[in-house]
């Protein structure tokens, strides 16, 4: 490599870096947060079978999940304008990617809910509890304990999808690189950049979810 | 007056008819077994009883107040269940809570109840069935054995009126079966009401102080124990003895 390309990548590095942190990264916490919100609900509704909200829950995500994620990007970005719906495209990004995550994780959610075992609810109930304490003290921990190695998977696919966000002007890290290689031209070292950092962090998520899998094994490891 | 009376209980799932109309009484301080074949609807009747299943038809008489069992309200079951302890035949301890926690959940969630003060009688509980010592364990790492005991701790706690026990020694393997036994047989010395869904006809014979043989979704027969093991009247009920008792030997 070129001193001239070394140059080029060591000089974006911090851009780079700073448009993970303040943009990459916070899309990924609030769009999880708002997916994973929506996610214990839906799954929640179906699981104690609630009528009406439950086919409300189906068709929700029937449709976000047969539909692709940046077509509902530039559905929701450049088509609600003309309806006199506007947003800017950082809570676009938030919204459309909770929204989107949401449906799956809400599978995701239902399975594990539907994996505790029938009898640990009536346990509660036999000793006094409500369907609610229930759900909060037993039921819901052991759920997530479950679903903990796919809710991994969610954040860590959406940390690669907020790349997505560049198509609607959101200048995250990628694109900050592309703007960068506007510049200068050096597409193959500016764009591996790109993939090493986030091969980077999404290698430091694989690691906290094993340490974090360890920690719950107390009760969870063995079933 | 009896503590516990329930008459004329029916369920049907589907097709099959369950309860055919079971009656019983219960008094303070009775130990009742219930004794039948598999199939024969005695695990449904006390689940029925608890409203973990939902009878078609019966009246349920707790402490003189009668309850429709059909159509008993959710706070009349709330009230039923906080008089109730039932013990499983497969546990059902809260698998992401310890051993402490487990016992203490329906005293400080349930019933509103100061954390040190349900860790002092959880703690006399685990005394009693000789779980003190795994307080901080979560269920998954006891056996089998030490889960029942730490389950009947949890029922316990709550200083039930009575405890059901569903079939609560037959998921256990052969050497552990005594312990538990032996916790239940102290509790009854003690004076705890107690029904109880098993087929240890040890049990039954030596500790029960009254003895229901269900078949068909019917009582066949009932009685006190002494006389239903040595004068068993129906024939069904002499075959079903023999059979358990040949079978042991």
């Amino acid at each position: 490599m070129s001193e001239r390309v070394l140059q080029i990548v060591r000089d974006a590095f911090p851009q780079l870096i700073e448009k993970f942190f303040t943009m990459t990264i916070p899309l990924t916490v609030l769009s999880f947060a708002l997916a994973l919100t929506i996610a214990v609900g839906v799954a929640m509704i179906q699981y104690a079978h609630v009528r009406g909200l439950q086919r409300l829950c189906r068709i929700y995500i029937w449709i976000v999940r047969c539909t692709p994620l940046l077509v509902q990007l530039y559905l929701v970005y450049y088509g609600l304008p003309s309806v006199g719906i506007y947003l800017n495209a950082f809570p676009t990004v938030v919204l459309v990617f909770g929204i989107n995550e949401g449906a799956y994780l809400a599978e995701t959610m239902r399975a594990a809910l539907e994996a505790v075992p029938a009898g640990q609810m009536e346990a509660g109930y036999c000793v006094g509890m409500s369907y609610f304490q229930i759900m909060r003290q037993v039921v819901l921990p052991q759920a997530f304990r479950t679903a903990f190695p796919s809710l991994f998977n969610s954040i860590i696919s959406m940390v690669k999808e907020t790349s997505l966000a560049s198509t609607i002007t959101v200048t995250e890290m990628f694109r900050q690189a592309i703007v960068i290689n506007g510049r200068v031209y050096e597409t193959l070292a500016l764009y591996t950049e790109v993939a090493l950092i986030y091969l980077a962090f999404c290698s430091l998520l694989t690691v906290a979810q094993h340490w974090g899998e360890k920690k719950l094994s107390s009760y969870g490891g063995v079933r | 007056m009896s503590m516990l009376k329930a008459e004329n209980v029916r369920k049907t799932f589907g097709d099959n008819q369950v309860l055919k109309g079971i009656d019983l009484e219960v008094n303070r301080g009775d130990v009742i077994a219930i004794l039948g074949p598999s199939g024969s609807g005695k695990t449904t009747f006390l689940r029925c009883l608890n409203f973990l299943e939902r009878a078609d038809q019966g009246i349920l008489t707790l402490d003189g107040q009668p309850h429709d069992m059909a159509a008993a309200t959710k706070s009349e079951i709330v009230a039923i269940r906080r008089k109730t302890a039932f013990v499983f035949q497969n546990y059902n301890l809260f698998l992401n809570k310890t051993v402490l926690q487990n016992v203490t959940l329906g005293l400080t969630c349930a019933r509103g109840m100061k954390k040190n003060e349900a860790e002092e009688i959880a703690r006399e509980a685990l005394n009693r069935v000789g779980m003190l010592g795994k307080a901080d364990a979560y269920p998954i790492q006891l056996s089998g054995g030490q889960q029942q005991r730490v389950a009947i701790a949890r029922g316990l706690a709550t200083s039930p009126e009575i405890i059901y026990f569903d079939e609560p020694t037959s998921a256990l393997d052969p050497e552990l079966i005594g312990e538990v036994l032996s916790v239940m047989r102290q509790l009854a010395e003690e004076g705890m009401t107690m029904l109880v869904v098993t087929h240890e006809m040890d049990f039954a014979r030596n500790v029960s102080s009254r003895v229901l043989f269900m078949e068909g979704g019917n009582v066949i027969e009932s009685g006190p124990s002494g006389e239903f093991f040595a004068h068993p009247r129906q024939p069904r009920t002499r075959e079903f003895i023999r059979s358990i008792l040949e079978a042991r030997q």
